[in-house]
């Protein structure tokens, strides 16, 4: 036992002590979620094809506006498993919903409303009237005009962006073995998106197909943003998922 | 510190003394303080015990608190405390607690509704919340619509149909509403000019006969209008074509305009670049049965603008 006088003089010594005794917390609290099984839900249609993939480039990167908006500041993307907010919001946000999002955008305070299933929703024309002007739309909205989001998207460093988020573990394809992989885990269609070297093509031509901001002819930050909006909360389709497999998760 | 140690008391010292004379009084802790702080201790051992709690490995504690709920195909299932269990559970005695009033919206027909004031007081209430959920985004909390975005639901004018079967197919499978660009023919700015008075005339306008003559010529000929219009101009309801004869307007905003100019300009506008932002989307999969069923008859009946045929 070192003596109490010891410890008091040495600050050295108090310092890693302290320490020691506040990460005990937050140890005890985390690390034992990395071991435990079905921490993220493992969420796959019936022919084995997971539901929930990483975003496609477009959608990425009106994640990345979306996050230098400030969106999250007012906005939750995280459905609790309460009454009230699954009658409101829908069905509440599974672990394996955000196992692609680096970081995850659950926060914790809503000024505005929780954002985690507002994919198809509104329509393209709704989601663009309300970023450019909230109030034409929601009268009693205190949500701030974002109407720069109608310039040019920059595309230049789409590839760089999903290198980035790889080295994290977003199973984004470098090479034709992990394409190949990938056409096995999200099927043909979605492996295709995720293709780093494709990156900028499969972007441009999603915004172009889709016309998220109502114009074919370029490729803009609101093109991105909307996007990302229409997909949020819409990858699981809870239709074909028994909802008492999710109970045992927990 | 002379005055300090001149103030003896009672108190005793931890025995610690630094630089001499500096000590430390060992003040115990007010026995209420000691006594909760050992209940709460006691209080986490049977949390422990009643709910999940410690990580073993790959797995954890589940606790001895059981919850009994019905699964997916109302088979009874007990399990161990859990948000998620408690989450189905809370649903559905909720749902118990409403049975009465879903059971009824399910088997009453439509026009039946009205009939029951039990039943209307809860579809004018329960309808009303999904609808501020759902509908008040585009269609307005008063569903009164928005100018050039979305139709006003509580008039008697219906681009797709305001029976209660074509209001719940509009919203269960939504609409995409689409004129194209100069209606598909190929018209100079004269032309539509002339096409502009002759629709505006349709609703009661005054304006230039000569040019309504020509736009009347246009509409029923080269202009390729009665296509979706008809050749009464009162639109098709198969295909969600405006009726252009009532004065009511959704895109091109007439009655905001000032002169007649600005609203043959507002007329024109439209006919020059078509439309194809008239989107509602589908519901089926986002609503229950139930709620689009509500939803239906709190637009036909509650918002007032339905219509029988």
């Amino acid at each position: 036992m070192i003596e109490h006088g010891k410890i008091e003089k040495n600050i050295g010594l108090m310092l890693v002590l302290t320490l020691i005794a506040i990460s005990i917390g937050g140890l005890v609290e985390i690390v034992p979620l990395f071991f435990l099984k079905g921490t993220v839900e493992d969420v796959k249609n019936a022919d084995g094809i997971k539901m929930v993939r990483p975003y496609s480039p477009l959608e990425q990167r009106g994640r990345d506006i979306y996050i230098r908006e400030g969106c999250y500041l007012c906005h939750s993307q995280m459905i609790r498993p309460f009454r009230d907010e699954s009658m409101r919001y829908g069905h509440y946000s599974l672990a394996a919903e955000s196992q692609y999002d680096h970081p995850f955008q659950w926060g914790s305070k809503r000024t505005g409303p929780d954002l985690a299933r507002v994919g198809k929703k509104y329509s393209n024309e709704w989601q663009v009237q309300h970023l450019i002007a909230p109030r034409s739309m929601v009268p009693e909205s205190v949500m701030p005009n974002y109407p720069w989001l109608l310039t040019a998207l920059d595309t230049s460093d789409v590839a760089d962006r999903m290198k980035a988020l790889r080295m994290t573990g977003v199973p984004y394809s470098a090479n034709k073995a992990e394409h190949d992989n990938n056409v096995k885990e999200f099927g043909a269609d979605v492996a295709k998106q995720l293709h780093i070297p494709d990156a900028r093509k499969n972007l441009i031509e999603q915004a172009q197909t889709g016309k998220y901001d109502g114009n074919a002819a370029d490729v803009t930050e609101m093109d991105a943003l909307v996007a990302y909006l229409q997909v949020l909360g819409t990858m699981v389709d809870f239709s074909k998922l028994d909802n008492d497999s999710f109970v045992k998760f927990r | 510190m002379s005055q300090g140690n001149s103030q003896e008391s009672n108190v005793q010292t931890t025995g610690h003394v630094w630089d001499g004379d500096l000590q430390e009084f060992n003040n115990p802790l007010p026995a209420w303080w000691l006594w909760s702080f050992y209940a709460t201790i006691i209080f986490s051992v049977v949390y422990w015990v009643a709910y999940p709690a410690w990580p073993l490995g790959d797995s954890f504690t589940k606790g001895i608190t059981t919850i009994t709920y019905k699964n997916d195909k109302g088979v009874e299932k007990t399990t161990h405390w859990s948000t998620r269990a408690l989450l189905m559970k809370d649903l559905q005695d909720a749902r118990e607690s409403q049975k009465k009033y879903f059971d009824m919206v399910a088997a009453t027909p439509y026009e039946q509704f009205a009939k029951n004031p039990e039943l209307s007081n809860f579809v004018a209430s329960a309808g009303k919340v999904v609808f501020a959920d759902n509908c008040a985004a585009c269609h307005q909390s008063g569903g009164q619509g928005k100018m050039a975005f979305a139709p006003n639901l509580t008039d008697d004018d219906w681009l797709y149909g305001g029976t209660h079967d074509k209001i719940q197919a509009s919203i269960t499978n939504g609409r995409h509403g689409i004129m194209p660009a100069k209606g598909g023919a190929d018209l100079n700015e004269g032309e539509i000019e002339s096409l502009a008075n002759y629709v505006l005339s349709l609703s009661g306008e005054k304006m230039d006969a000569a040019k309504i003559a020509v736009g009347d010529e246009l509409f029923h000929g080269k202009g390729l209008c009665i296509a979706c219009h008809g050749a009464d101009a009162k639109g098709n309801q198969d295909i969600g074509s405006a009726n252009l004869t009532d004065k009511i307007w959704l895109w091109a905003d007439v009655p905001a305009q000032g002169s007649a100019d600005k609203k043959v300009a507002a007329v024109k506008a439209v006919i020059t670049s078509g439309l194809n932002k008239g989107v509602m989307p589908a519901q089926n999969g986002r609503l229950s049965a139930d709620q689009i069923k509500l939803l239906t008859v709190y637009v036909h009946d509650v918002l007032g603008g339905g219509s029988k045929k």
